[in-house]
């Protein structure tokens, strides 16, 4: 029993993080329609950044973690700006294509400014204590996840149904075409967007680092992958099924391996059969909406 | 030739076709007209399997025999005998105009993908047939020497006779022409109407047709009929339908 | 007119073919070992770039599932040419399965069945998959490959999981990289030209309109699919008899991304622009290798930059999609 609770909290905590990336992947894709590859790779950016923050300077941990999720918003603005505006009319399959070099240059980039072997992340340490109730002993930081992630996602839902720059969100991604007559700024808008969920992949990509305290170029790559799957599952285009596909994930993973141990190895693929499960039961996902092609 | 019977299409809550009733014979030429948005592409794309039906059941009898099409798919229902083309003209657009309408023949072929890279007598001698024919029909549509050119290149009102030429090669026995005439002149749709004869006696085909033209709908159609809507609101001859009061009604706006 | 360029289309050809093969028999007896290899590749990357470009570029399906069936290809001719000793070898922390280990094929028969295989995996996973539409496609090919790679790393005792192969016959040579790339190309010179060729371009280039002219689509998929992934394991293969050593590890997404770099520059929809950018990629992928290592020239110690190669690939990549946009597809 207090093995499957520590299961729990473990598969909550997990979720929570893959909901944060995944919130990422689906407010882009909702406004563009496009797959952000290097989505995985700004999360390796922003443990990265964080990492450096708190070797190299004296600001204290709770300032460079907050710093270092508003530089990573800004280099997601630079990022669309660089690889995805300039192909704004251009064919879906050539977007795509983009991304995919996108993603592969910041990794190598990463290889070859940080380094390729692994980084150990230097935690600090109001994250080290150990949290006992019962028989359940967990890591201060397996809770403060969720408690971060809900805080965010309060946040997050506050700014897209109140603000104005949050309705125009909505609004672009219900109708582009209509929106942008309506004189939506869109360029405006897209930044927002990618400066939000480059933020949140930062966030992400700490507490990633604090969880699992070792940074490799190459770290995004999975998690990335996964947590597209993740807002897929939940229904692409849709908020609160990114969080929903970001928890099944999760806890999906965490139980697998601890009720079938012999299917460890198995762990990454997990998400991938899920996904195609889905996809073929219910494409649209989750939570998301049918869409009428136009003939 | 065709029946549409009690047909419902409803996308949420938009109906945009209820209850509508259709009786093609074989070797008519119908006309459906009706103001902007009355939801007559959209019976062709009922018809055609773009669209699964709410309600109601499409017959198609190219012989004596009848036959539900109803939830077949598109490429089921062409290979049947109903070809179309399109409002907005979809061609292949980065192909040469002769492989346009060569593909409208690759639904007939016999020959399977391994005879056509080992490129096998049987599948030569097919391949000849398909050219010849396509070439054939190009010279009908009057594109003969523009064959090679890539089909975005032509102007606007080859583009249609081309799709036209392709629909053709599917050797359909029920054709759908989607506002053949628009955006051409109106020499350039006296010639469409003469064809649209012409290629219904050479070809043996029945022919149902949106039109906004009513120099077209009027001078060609055995019968009309009117959608306002979603529903059929007048059937019978040109004359008829033109002097209806609900379709000038309709076209009117009058409430 | 139209016969006379055909027939000097076809004269063209064959010239260009006789130069080919002198010219490989020249290189093949002057060049060294690692110049060698390096031509091989090419050739295995002629045969990975066409197989690529058929299911992308003409089709218009994006699949990045390429990695995969390569994997599935390499490990079916490094488990079936082996031989009996070195396996024992090899598996060393598990013992290999009975019906394997007492297996030894020659190269061809391996390698036509490493073909088979993943074009038959292809087939299977094509089913579902192809019904989705572009970007839910790549991702979902994407996943298979993965699904394919973790397979092998877990089923230590087909595969030696992540431990990999060790000594696989070096049959690969120029004649047989080489001879399976001129197959290739005229594989798809031919399927181009005919009757179903046109009709997977005619589904890149309009959807709708295909299947209202019934040209049925799943069926034009799956196929396109399914000779596109045979393809794959045939080069898989090949690469395989020629490193003698594969794992898991070499199958990741990152080699389909270079086959997907070799599409895109040669053009999506050209076999001429595909053999061309395939020669070349490969050639600067070891040219620009010593960006990645130090080298010393005389006195001068000069630190290499591990991965600084794999950025130059990836702005070239992005570079050639932002110039060229609309441009990418190109007809042949």
């Amino acid at each position: 029993m207090d093995k499957l609770l520590q299961h729990l909290v473990n598969g909550v905590s997990l979720g929570s993080l893959y909901a944060l990336i995944a919130i990422g992947y689906t407010m882009v894709y909702g406004i563009l329609r496009l797959i952000n590859f290097a989505h995985g790779d700004i999360f390796m950016l922003g443990a990265y950044i964080a990492f450096y923050g708190l070797m190299f300077t004296s600001i204290p941990w709770w300032l460079v973690f907050i710093l270092t999720a508003v530089i990573t918003g800004f280099l997601g603005i630079l990022l669309e700006k660089l690889a995805y505006k300039p192909l704004r009319e251009a064919p879906r399959i050539t977007v795509l294509i983009s991304a995919i070099g996108a993603s592969f240059f910041l990794e190598n980039l990463g290889i070859v400014v940080f380094g390729g072997r692994p980084k150990a992340f230097p935690i600090p340490d109001v994250f080290n204590k150990v949290i006992r109730f019962g028989g359940v002993s967990v890591g201060v930081i397996t809770f403060v996840i969720p408690v971060v992630t809900i805080v965010l996602l309060i946040g997050l839902n506050y700014f897209i149904k109140k603000t104005k720059t949050g309705m125009a969100m909505r609004a672009l991604s219900k109708d582009y075409e209509a929106a942008s007559l309506m004189g939506i700024d869109i360029n405006k808008i897209i930044s927002i967007t990618f400066f939000i969920g480059s933020f949140l992949a930062a966030v992400g990509g700490i507490m990633w680092g604090i969880r699992y305290p070792q940074l490799m170029p190459l770290m995004g790559m999975m998690p990335g992958l996964k947590c597209f799957i993740a807002a897929v599952v939940g229904g692409i285009g849709n908020i609160t099924g990114a969080v929903l596909g970001g928890f099944i994930l999760g806890l999906g993973e965490i139980m697998l391996v601890a009720l079938l141990p012999g299917l460890t190895g198995y762990r990454d693929a997990f998400a991938f059969i899920l996904l195609i499960v889905i996809l073929l039961i219910k494409p649209t996902g989750l939570m998301g909406e049918k869409v009428t092609e136009k003939v | 030739m065709l029946k549409i019977d009690n047909m419902t299409m409803k996308f949420g809550g938009v109906v945009a076709a209820n209850k509508f009733n259709a009786n093609i014979e074989k070797g008519e030429i119908v006309g459906l007209i009706g103001p902007n948005g009355a939801g007559k592409t959209t019976i062709f794309n009922v018809v055609t399997g773009v669209y699964k039906p709410t309600e109601g059941d499409i017959i198609f009898s190219p012989n004596e025999e009848e036959q539900i099409i109803t939830g077949l798919r598109p490429d089921e229902i062409a290979k049947l005998g109903i070809c179309r083309t399109f409002q907005n003209i979809r061609l292949f657009k980065q192909l040469s105009v002769l492989d346009n309408v060569f593909i409208g023949n690759h639904l007939r072929i016999k020959s399977n993908v391994f005879s056509s890279i080992l490129r096998l007598p049987t599948y030569r001698k097919e391949e000849k047939e398909m050219l010849e024919k396509s070439i054939y029909l190009l010279e009908k549509v009057d594109l003969k020497d523009e064959m090679d050119e890539k089909a975005y290149s032509l102007p606007y009102g080859k583009q249609r006779r081309l799709e036209i030429a392709r629909a053709l090669a599917t050797e359909p026995k029920l054709l759908l022409l989607d506002e053949p005439a628009a955006g051409m002149n109106p020499q350039e749709t006296r010639e469409l109407m003469g064809f649209i004869k012409d290629i219904k006696e050479e070809f043996d085909l029945t022919i149902f047709l949106i039109e906004h033209h009513m120099e077209v709908v009027m001078g060609i159609c055995d019968r009309i009929l009117v959608l306002d809507h979603g529903t059929l609101i007048a059937e019978g001859d040109p004359e008829y339908v033109q002097n209806d009061q609900r379709v000038v009604e309709a076209y009117l706006g009058v409430e | 007119m139209r016969d006379k360029m055909r027939e000097n289309k076809k004269m063209s050809s064959l010239v260009i073919l006789v130069v080919t093969l002198v010219l490989l028999f020249i290189l093949n007896k002057t060049l060294d070992d690692y110049k060698l290899r390096i031509l091989n590749l090419c050739g295995i990357y002629v045969t990975l770039g066409l197989s690529m470009n058929l299911i992308n570029g003409f089709t218009g399906l994006f699949s990045l599932g390429h990695a995969g069936f390569m994997a599935i290809g390499a490990y079916t001719v490094a488990i079936l040419t082996m031989p009996i000793p070195m396996k024992e070898m090899n598996f060393f922390m598990k013992p290999m399965v009975p019906f394997l280990s007492n297996i030894e094929w020659p190269f061809l028969p391996a390698l036509l069945m490493g073909g088979i295989l993943a074009g038959l995996f292809g087939f299977l996973i094509g089913a579902p998959v192809l019904r989705l539409t572009d970007d839910y496609l790549a991702i979902a090919t994407l996943g298979f490959a993965e699904i394919i790679r973790v397979v092998f790393t877990n089923t230590q005792s087909i595969t030696n999981g992540a431990l990999g192969l060790k000594g696989i016959p070096n049959t690969t040579n120029v004649w047989w990289s080489w001879g399976i790339a001129l197959i290739t190309i005229l594989f798809m010179e031919f399927l181009m030209k005919g009757s179903y060729g046109k009709a997977f371009k005619a589904i890149r280039e309009d959807e709708i309109a295909a299947r209202s002219m019934g040209i049925s689509l799943f069926k034009h998929k799956v196929m396109s699919f399914t000779f596109g992934s045979f393809l794959a394991g045939i080069g898989g293969g090949l690469l395989a008899g020629l490193l003698g050593t594969i794992d898991p590890n070499m199958f990741r997404i990152v080699l389909t991304f270079n086959i997907l770099l070799i599409v895109v520059l040669g053009g999506l929809g050209s076999i001429k622009g595909t053999t061309i950018s395939a020669i070349i990629v490969t050639i600067m992928m070891e040219a620009l290798r010593f960006l990645d290592e130090s080298i010393n020239i005389g006195s001068l110690h000069i630190e290499g930059i591990p991965g600084m190669r794999m950025v130059i690939f990836s702005v070239i990549l992005m570079v050639a999609v932002v110039v060229k946009k609309e441009g990418l597809l190109k007809e042949s």
